[in-house]
């Protein structure tokens, strides 16, 4: 797989599993094999419209279309892309306040997510979520979430759902590194536990618990060496590298079908915006910045793309983001507000 | 519904209500699942699940680690993906730790995701102070929930109701805490044969003409004992809400219009509790008609107390009841 082992990094990742912070970012191209250009085209065209939107709603914030607090992905996009691509339609997912790139991911429609964002009736969630409240049943997507942590444990149950209704599905809760010092984490993971049931814990490792940098929150073993100590396969990845992502992913699932209970992984990653759009970022280097904007995951899927002739065809698929998401801007900022007669709806069912 | 080819000579036992209710809805829905700390092979702290485990299994009937915020998380997402979840909390004290998934995800994904999501839950658990429990595991934190808009909280006074609230929690499409007693597990209350009321209808226990006393749980039990042993022949009428929410204002208002005078009675702390709420509802619908102020009868604002003369005077019961109701007559 293109996961590392629980043991030590991978040879080209100099990121060294959960030493976060100012670790060097990797920056090797995604690990492309022959024949696999139309995957990697099309998770990069994932990359490219969770790019697009992110940059969009950054527009939008600033231009106040976005009424409330609104957190990006950007630099992210190669978890999100590489953890869905494991997933089929059945499926679950929880996901965070920074869930834009999941639930594009796993196939959420963009025009509903941004007018969603914008407070619309046609929105995702008919403007009463909002960005952090991201949802859409029927694509096995339960929700972002305000509360960080509360997720993991609603993807347990997802699971336990799943096992009970015996067709082989799984559940994926999405988080943070600096969700792993909530109850909600230790609480969710040890029931996975006790149930054997079928989620993988993907913890985003962005370095960064909203302004604090995690190297300073934990002094003891890595986010692998804790998930491992519950009882459960955990593994660390470079979360920059989509393949890679995959590819652990892939193989973490397919055992979470077969009914090898719960997993984690480590997608070692970099928030490159602030903790929410607007954050000025004054408690990181900027050179730091700059380091990992040279592992951006776009930019390593274009590396592994260019020597088998294809950036034309990335070209494409920027440009083609570009419009949907430009499409989905102008259609949701013409789409109705709520009734506000319609207040009360769906308090009770 | 009973069935009166099956009636028995006894009611059953508030807790075999609980617990027939529990085996009905299971073997009504193979989505209904239980999950909860002892909950299996032990039947339960106080044996309300006695026999399901055997009976469905530990796929429907669940043990969990002493981790309820991890369990209540869980059991929203497992009814988000398709189940219909009972989650026990062994003790309302309890739903502190967990009043996460409770008030911000369960009480709210229906609303924030535009009606995409159904999360029927019931968070089943109790209370029921007076036997020394000590301040955390005696408290009457009805209101707290009630507080939360998304949550119904359901209330049973008797087995009828212990039953039908029960069926009626696990068939809603919402979250729903049912709040039992656990001092009237080991009761059998006459009115077995009654028809069942849905929730957000109260029940008129007992008629009368000169004062309504509003009230729930086992604190309808303290009054009608407080009215039977009352001298001086006032007609009380005393009406059992059942549920907090949905809340019976209508039942309330047409007693009260008639009565002219109102005392509410509830075990929780009076300050800032449930009784706040009822008496504004009858100021705001039933003012005209009232020959004096509405009062309220809880429990003192004190922690409750472990030693039982300490436990008994912080807590409202028959004596007490009996003198507020005198108080409200003769104002």
């Amino acid at each position: 797989m293109g996961a590392d082992s629980s043991e030590g990094p991978a040879v080209a990742d100099a990121g060294a599993p959960s030493r976060p912070g100012v670790v060097d970012p990797p920056g090797a191209p995604v690990h492309a094999r022959p024949g696999d250009l139309e995957r990697l085209l099309g998770r990069y065209g994932t990359m490219a419209r969770i790019r697009a939107f992110e940059e969009a709603v950054g527009r939008r914030f600033r231009d106040g279309d976005i009424h409330g607090f609104v957190h990006t992905s950007i630099g992210q996009e190669a978890a999100a892309t590489g953890a869905c691509a494991a997933l089929r339609d059945g499926d679950y997912l929880t996901t965070t306040h920074r869930g834009h790139g999941h639930c594009l991911a796993k196939g959420a429609d963009a025009t509903a997510m941004m007018a969603e964002l914008f407070g619309r009736e046609t929105g995702t969630c008919r403007g009463r979520g909002g960005s952090m409240h991201l949802a859409q049943a029927d694509l096995g997507i339960l929700g972002a979430n305000g509360i960080v942590g509360a997720g993991i444990p609603i993807a347990v149950g997802a699971a336990l759902a799943a096992r009970s209704a015996g067709a082989g599905a799984v559940a994926v809760a999405f988080f943070g590194e600096g969700a792993v010092h909530s109850g909600a984490f230790h609480e969710g993971i040890g029931l996975s536990v006790a149930w054997q049931v079928p989620v993988i814990f993907a913890c985003e490792n962005n370095h960064y618990a909203e302004f604090t940098p995690s190297e300073g929150s934990w002094n003891g073993p890595s986010l692998v060496d804790r998930a491992a100590s519950y009882g459960m396969t955990a593994i660390s990845v470079d979360g920059n590298d989509v393949f890679a992502v995959e590819d652990a992913m892939s193989e973490l699932v397919a055992a979470a079908r077969a009914g090898e209970g719960p997993a984690f992984v480590e997608l070692r990653t970099y928030r490159m915006g602030g903790h929410y759009e607007g954050d000025a970022t004054p408690y990181r280097a900027d050179d730091e910045v700059e380091r990992w904007r040279s592992a951006d995951p776009l930019a390593r899927a274009r590396a592994a793309l260019e020597p088998l002739g294809a950036l034309d065809r990335a070209d494409a698929l920027d440009a083609a983001a570009a419009a949907e998401i430009e499409a989905a801007v102008d259609e949701a900022l013409a789409a109705p507000y709520p009734d506000p007669a319609s207040v009360l709806e769906n308090i009770r069912a | 519904m009973p069935d009166p080819s099956t009636a028995e000579a006894a009611p059953p036992r508030y807790i075999e209500a609980l617990n027939r209710a529990l085996t009905d809805a299971m073997e009504a829905d193979g989505a209904v699942t239980l999950m909860g700390v002892d909950i299996g092979a032990g039947g339960g702290a106080y044996g309300v699940t006695r026999g399901l485990y055997e009976r469905f299994g530990a796929g429907r009937v669940l043990d969990t680690p002493i981790a309820e915020a991890g369990v209540l998380g869980a059991a929203v997402g497992a009814a988000m993906a398709g189940l219909r979840p009972v989650a026990e909390i062994m003790y309302v004290d309890f739903i502190t730790v967990c009043l996460d998934p409770i008030v911000n995800q369960a009480a709210k994904l229906r609303y924030m995701t535009g009606g995409g999501v159904r999360v029927p839950i019931v968070f089943r658990t109790q209370s029921g102070a007076g036997r020394s429990g000590g301040a955390q595991h005696s408290q009457s934190l009805e209101g707290l929930l009630a507080h939360i808009p998304g949550l119904d909280v359901y209330c049973p006074a008797d087995g009828r109701d212990a039953y039908d609230l029960t069926r009626a929690a696990i068939d809603a499409d919402h979250p729903v805490c049912l709040i039992e007693n656990r001092r009237l597990y080991g009761k059998r209350h006459p009115g077995w044969e009654r028809d069942p009321l849905p929730p957000g209808k109260a029940r008129v226990v007992r008629d009368g003409d000169d004062v309504t006393v509003v009230t729930w749980g086992r604190m309808v039990h303290e009054t009608l004992d407080a009215v039977a042993a009352m001298e001086g022949g006032a007609s009380v009428e005393v009406i059992d809400l059942r549920t907090l929410v949905p809340l019976d204002v209508e039942t309330v208002r047409a007693s009260v219009a008639r009565t002219g005078r109102c005392l509410v009675v509830h075990e929780a702390v009076e300050q800032f509790g449930p009784g706040g709420e009822i008496v504004a509802q009858i100021a705001e619908h039933a003012l005209f008609d009232l020959d004096g102020p509405v009062r309220r009868y809880g429990a003192l604002a004190s922690p409750v107390p472990y030693s039982p003369g300490l436990e008994a005077a912080m807590l409202p019961g028959s004596d007490g009841i009996a003198a507020a109701i005198t108080a409200v007559l003769e104002h």
